[in-house]
């Protein structure tokens, strides 16, 4: 049997449910891997070995239990999701000794589900960043090249799967947090439709935006692990009562007949990296190949996509992050005689740079005399986003472009904050329009030898013709190999 | 669009910021930058939109008003920074 860190879920969730391994040897396995290759890649901010361990025992005692999709299964979690009697830090050092006393609702899914946390990911400090170099603890390495970012929010989700440390791991995606890291290391990463996971245990950034995703090495692995987080949660009211379909039920097919994938201009013009240009355009060449129709379209304001989304998002964020005053967790800042004095002092030791500077832009745009002129401004282009999207997705079913501009960059390379906004253009779309989306990885770039990600978007709550599609390309294209480590 | 230290340093302590100079100077030039790119917006006519403050534009629902306790005093207080067992401990408010 070749080295377990190696296989996909899919994979290994056969063995456990055959007995052929234990779920100890499952999670013994991954611990080897995180050890031989943390100290390069840096993905996670708490390894859990000794619950992991627990809880495969405990699991081993019972045996499979057909009830239990993800038996045994070990995964990592991003670490802005709240998990009973485990530190969650967000990234940032205001949380740095906050633990919290409930599950976030996705990660008590995950564990009835059968699966074994094992970690906690390495992130953008409150999830703000596209490069996991905000962090408050470390910078994580893309496990193709340590001297490249991740991507961000969830480069440590990215880089522990693309790792092998782990099956799979849950990230966050606000406006591409997912997608982009996906991109970056390799793997696939999946961002439902706003409302499809319940957002109730994710320390929230943007709310109208945030939703929780699976990363995983194969688009079979994320439809299992989106199968067990998906649904409606009474403790979430941006949960969406509707139901689940079997993803899984729709994969394997032979052909790509009668699907027709949409290609934005926006998403195809100046401005792309050739080799990521090239690598995307063989995945729909290959998409075609096998019976897909494409057709051109517009999605005539991306152009303004990332002034809406900074606008909303920090808004939102500064709204979000007045929660963090020292008071009820968090850090508190010694010495203030009186209360506001112990906030501001809280909050200006407590947030790194990248946090302190959108929590005044969004105070700033939400002020009286400016709320009308951006957040309101920007809640009426959301809307015009949203309809583009709308009557592109009547002309198709599917729409495809590259996930980022460009393949994983330098770190460091990004240092001023517009430059590093704006590799989320092809991303924050879906986010503002709240349409599931997916990075799927179509090979490596020709001059960087860097992995590249088309991103694939559907339909509110199609998440399952979005899964179909991708599976039958993944199994027509060149498989991509692990990140050498 | 151009913002002074002395803005940034007004909505930082609305914000219950309290930052050095030199990063009331280095926010102020790299806000004027995010602003500026943010202005385009104004060129698009937005008069009859409606905002779109979230993509679930469902009524919020509320929750049976039933009383229930699904968490015990120790769990809350577990990780103020300053409690006594019963209460959240402050500096004066007056």
């Amino acid at each position: 049997m070749s080295a377990l860190h190696t296989k996909t879920l899919t994979e290994v969730s056969a063995l456990l449910k055959d007995r052929d391994i234990t779920a100890v040897q499952a999670v013994d396995a991954c611990l080897e891997r995180i050890e031989a290759t943390e100290p390069s890649v840096r993905a996670l901010i708490t390894v859990m070995a000794d619950e992991a361990r627990g809880a495969a025992e405990a699991l081993d005692a019972r045996g499979p239990d057909p009830a239990k999709p993800l038996w045994g299964v070990p995964v990592v979690l991003k670490d802005l999701l709240t998990t009973r009697g485990t530190r969650t830090t967000c990234g940032s050092k205001i949380l740095d000794n906050f633990t919290p006393f409930y599950d976030a609702t996705a990660v008590t899914r995950l564990r009835e589900a059968g699966a074994v946390l094992i970690g906690k990911a390495n992130m953008d400090e409150f999830a703000m960043g596209s490069s996991t170099e905000n962090s408050a603890y470390f910078r994580t390495a893309n496990p193709w090249d340590a001297d490249r970012v991740p991507g961000g929010s969830s480069g440590g989700s990215g880089a522990s799967v693309a790792a092998g440390q782990c099956f799979a791991a849950l990230g966050t995606d606000t406006g591409g947090s997912i997608r982009l890291p996906a991109s970056f290391c390799g793997i696939v990463g999946v961002k439902p439709t706003y409302g499809r996971v319940s957002r109730y245990g994710l320390i929230a950034y943007g709310s109208s935006l945030d939703q929780i995703g699976p990363m995983t090495r194969s688009v079979e692995d994320a439809a299992r692990v989106l199968q067990a987080i998906a649904g409606h949660d009474p403790r979430d009211s941006t949960s969406v009562n509707a139901p689940v379909p079997d993803y899984l039920a729709g994969l394997g097919r032979e052909s790509l007949d009668g699907v027709t994938i949409g290609l934005p201009r926006e998403y195809w013009g100046e401005g792309i990296d050739p080799e990521v240009a090239t690598a995307c355009r063989a995945a729909v060449a290959r998409a075609e190949a096998l019976g897909a129709k494409t057709v051109p379209l517009s999605l005539s304001l991306t152009d303004y996509a990332i002034a809406t989304y900074y606008i909303i998002a920090m808004a939102e964020a500064s709204s979000n992050l007045s929660r963090f005053d020292g008071v009820r967790f968090g850090h508190r800042s010694q010495g203030a005689e009186e209360l506001i004095d112990m906030y501001t002092a809280s909050r200006t030791e407590g947030f790194g740079d990248e946090v302190q500077r959108r929590i005044i832009m969004g105070t700033y745009v939400l002020s009286s005399g400016y709320y009308d002129a951006y957040y309101n401004k920007a809640a009426k282009v959301r809307r015009l986003l949203r309809q583009d999207f709308d009557a592109a997705l009547a002309q198709c079913d599917l729409i495809a472009g590259p996930v980022c501009p460009t393949t994983a960059f330098r770190i460091g390379a990004k240092a001023d904050p517009i430059q590093m906004y704006l590799m989320d253009i092809f991303t924050i779309s879906l986010n503002l329009a709240g349409l599931p989306g997916m990075s799927l990885p179509v090979g490596l770039g020709a001059d960087s030898g860097m992995p590249v990600g088309l991103q694939l978007m559907g339909r509110p709550f199609e998440e399952a013709a979005m899964l179909s599609v991708a599976d039958c390309l993944e199994r027509n294209l060149d498989s991509m190999p692990m990140a050498a480590l | 669009m151009k913002i002074s230290p002395e803005e940034v340093a007004k909505v930082a302590r609305l914000a219950r910021l309290d930052l050095p100079q030199e990063k009331l100077e280095l926010f102020a030039g790299q806000l004027g930058d995010i602003l500026g790119h943010m202005d385009k917006l104004a060129t698009l006519d937005t008069a009859s939109v409606e905002p779109m403050y979230s993509p679930v534009e469902h009524t919020t629902v509320l929750r049976d008003d039933e009383p229930r306790k699904e968490h015990c005093r120790d769990e809350v207080l577990g990780n103020a920074p300053r409690q006594d067992g019963q209460f959240f401990i402050v500096p004066r408010i007056v």
